[in-house]
């Protein structure tokens, strides 16, 4: 039996349809749009002017508090404006444009450097470097990796936790990831294991990427302490919570953290670009970005220039076919669609998903039926149904002390919903005024 | 790029392919098997009381959206359409059309539409309209035509009481449970369906066929239908095992009266049942309780729709004591 967590989840169509297309280089965009705020918490603060130059990797924005990151320029160019422009939340925010300079060797040096397995930095080291070289968790939450590393003295960790599920369907960014990049992977999760003085990690990888789990079992070794864990397919098993419950059967607790059942989680792809860090001195510029669709041309996966406009993605895959009616920043479950491609690609990027008219509408809402299949396939044991009514009636003391803040937002009930009622849509509207709530009482 | 503007909604993008409408047909799809015993059983007559049923539901659906509530007309979703269905499967096949018109009304305009339609309804429509035809007209509501097998020529000529009415009378007349047997249909044939009662309480397997179907279909899950035939047999076995002359053995009490529809199609009808399974557990025991008290100490030798309308009541106080277990509200695993 595959281990997989017990209450609710689904499994939507899987739609992989990029799994086999290796990660190719995207073409260099002309300019890149960098927004300062692309981690949770506090925006980053430029340090550049108009008109400067910038060399590859420089840092152009400070990181602007504990809980904020530093932004390296992508490209080695010249900055032409520091302008508001809509990002993928919907929201003008703060960019650094740069336009690439294309006389620039350093654009163009593809760096393969061979892999480096010796850690020569200490403890501290790693961690200030992690912070330094931008790090965020790159698994959607975009969470600074130094704030999630740096742990309390005495705190117990005995699991250091890989999240290579990508349940998401469509997504493929990992998984090509850890094909291609599995011995740097392991290298990146022996850096954490030193950083952290932890001996044991799991590298949690659902059973639909068969061939990502046995690449991994043939390069460690008994004496990693590295296990590598086949998962059963279950949306959302990406998720923390989900993922500790389902590889060491713990829970975290209610509006907890995995730290609090001694473990910590990372995403493959943070993973990765903390090897590139430690070892090369590489800053987070770069990630992969799966582009896809039904009815694209050429679906695949990009080593993509933070910054690049997702017009950019769209022209290398082919173009928007005829009858696109949703681009969606992310996966199709908890991604977010964009009004148009002029927006750019973030640390947070792990995917584009262009959806063609037939699939791009909303059933019509209809009456509840009671059915209680939003009950039954929510992991987080929530009422879905009564979360909706209290918000949508403005009953939010209830709907606060029925638990709505620890909902995940996975959309499970809205997708299994039979009479189509837009379930997260109002959890949401209902869990920003607890929030808004909550930090009025505090 | 397309012509037609861009759709910006908030995620999730892609939607399961089950629609309210879709399980509503499954229901009736599942309802096929019994019906078509019926139809061989009582013949034309089943037919007839099957198609009054379901046309006045959905009619008065129509007239009372349309014109007293002056809102959107549903008929289309199915659910008026089973509503029909499951009224007519609860009545005998000798009832005059009027009674059935009357039935449906009630069903419809008061246990339906009055409550604010499909979903907002707290107990089973087609209950109601059963338990009101009952309570106002109880002697055709329980004049059974007996199954042909018994009269092939003369089949609405001869009523008679459903094997449950015979041992309720037998009994309440001192008789014991040896000499009722002798007058009552043999299990098997209760099985397949050749013995007095309503239209779709006629063949059990027909009726557990399409229960199957519908827990394949996960439509409705196994949890209500187990627990509550689970229920009417460990309760009545007890009594059984205590005295086997004064109480009928628990096949008996499974197999005759309407246990096993109510079972699949009545109680697990998804508005008026509870939302988690923990509740729904609890909820068919309930009934099975009821029905079985109702069955050996009430009034009626049937009970099983009243102990359903009861325990409908309940369902929000279910709802709200049995809720799901929140995650990571109680800590289970320890830190090793």
């Amino acid at each position: 039996m595959l281990k997989t967590f017990p209450k609710g989840g689904i499994h939507p169509p899987e739609n992989k349809i990029t799994s086999s297309k290796g990660i190719k280089k995207m073409t260099l965009p002309k300019v890149v749009y960098v927004p300062i705020s692309q981690h949770i918490g506090i925006p980053a603060e430029i340090v550049v002017g108009v008109k400067d130059k910038v060399t590859i990797g420089q840092v152009i924005a400070k990181s602007g508090g504990f809980m904020s990151s530093n932004i390296h320029s992508p490209v080695a160019g010249t900055v032409t404006k520091l302008d508001k422009i809509i990002d993928t939340s919907g929201y003008k925010k703060q960019c650094i444009v740069i336009r690439t300079d294309l006389k620039d060797e350093s654009n163009f040096t593809d760096i393969a450097y061979p892999l480096k397995t010796t850690i020569t930095l200490e403890p501290k080291a790693i961690l200030q470097k992690i912070n330094d070289l931008g790090i965020v968790g790159l698994g959607g939450a975009t969470f600074p990796s130094h704030v999630k590393l740096s742990i309390k003295e005495g705190t117990k960790l005995d699991h250091l936790i890989i999240n290579g599920v990508e349940c998401e369907p469509y997504l493929t960014a990992d998984h090509r990831l850890m094909l291609e990049k599995a011995e740097e992977i392991i290298v990146g999760i022996k850096i954490l294991m030193f950083a952290l003085h932890i001996d044991k990690a799991i590298i949690g990888i659902e059973n639909n990427k068969a061939d990502a789990i046995e690449t991994f079992k043939k390069i460690i070794t008994k004496n990693d302490n590295i296990k590598i864990a086949a998962l059963k397919v279950k949306y959302p098993q990406g998720g923390e919570k989900q993922l500790v419950r389902a590889l060491l059967n713990r829970e975290v607790p209610k509006n907890g953290l995995p730290l609090d059942v001694g473990v910590i989680v990372h995403n493959v792809g943070t993973i990765f670009a903390i090897y590139q860090a430690i070892q090369h001195n590489i800053p987070l510029i770069e990630r992969v970005v799966t582009v896809t669709g039904k009815k694209l041309e050429n679906p695949s996966n990009y080593w993509v220039k933070i910054g690049t406009p997702i017009t950019d993605l769209v022209n290398e895959v082919g173009g928007l076919p005829e009858g696109t009616r949703k681009i969606v920043n992310g996966g199709p479950m908890m991604g977010k669609a964009i009004k148009n491609t002029d927006v750019p690609v973030t640390k947070g990027t792990s995917g584009i998903l262009v959806i063609s008219e037939d699939e791009a509408s909303r059933g019509e809402p209809k009456n509840c039926i009671r059915c209680g299949e939003c009950v039954d396939v929510c992991p987080m044991g929530l009422e879905p149904h009564l979360l909706m009514n209290l918000s949508e009636k403005g009953m939010y003391e209830k709907a606060s002390s029925e638990d709505i803040m620890t909902c995940i937002e996975c959309g499970s009930c809205s997708y299994v919903c039979p009479s189509h009622r837009p379930l997260l849509d109002y959890i949401r509207f209902g869990k920003n005024i607890v929030k808004k709530m909550n930090t009025s009482k505090n | 790029m397309s012509t037609q503007p861009i759709i910006v909604s908030a995620s999730p993008h892609v939607h399961s392919d089950r629609t309210s409408k879709k399980l509503m047909y499954d229901v009736v799809i599942a309802l096929i098997p019994a019906f078509l015993v019926s139809v061989y059983v009582f013949g034309i007559s089943a037919l007839i009381v099957t198609s009054v049923a379901i046309i006045s539901c959905i009619l008065f659906e129509y007239l009372i959206q349309k014109y007293l509530l002056k809102a959107d007309v549903t008929i289309t979703d199915g659910s008026a359409l089973i509503t029909g269905i499951l009224l007519a499967f609860n009545l005998p096949s000798s009832l005059p059309i009027w009674m059935i018109i009357i039935g449906s009304l009630v069903a419809i305009g008061v246990a339906k539409l009055s409550f604010g339609g499909l979903g907002f309804n707290i107990f089973n429509p087609a209950l109601v309209g059963r338990v009101f035809l009952l309570i106002s007209f109880p002697i055709q509501m329980t004049s059974w035509p007996t199954a042909f097998v018994n009269n092939t020529n003369v089949v609405d000529a001869v009523t008679g009481a459903t094997s449950l009415g015979i041992i309720k009378e037998g009994l309440n007349m001192g008789e014991t449970m040896t000499e009722i047997s002798s007058r009552i249909p043999s299990s098997i044939d209760m099985l397949f369906g050749f013995t007095g009662g309503s239209l779709g309480e006629m063949s059990a397997l027909a009726l557990i066929l399409g229960g199957l179907y519908l827990i394949l279909r996960k439509v409705i899950s196994w949890h209500i239908p187990v627990t509550l035939l689970a229920t009417i047999f460990v309760v009545t076995a007890i009594f059984w095992v205590a005295n086997p002359e004064h109480y009928a053995n628990p096949l008996i009490h499974l197999l005759t009266g309407g246990a096993i529809l109510s079972a699949f199609f009545m109680a697990t009808d998804l508005v008026t049942s509870p939302m988690t399974k923990k509740g729904m557990v609890i909820f068919a025991i309930g009934i099975g309780i009821i029905t079985v008290v109702i069955r050996l100490f009430g009034a009626y030798p049937e009970g099983i729709s009243f102990a359903i309308l009861i325990m409908n009541a309940f369902v929000p106080l279910i709802n709200k004591f049995f809720k799901p277990r929140r995650f990571g509200a109680k800590i289970k695993s320890k830190i090793v």
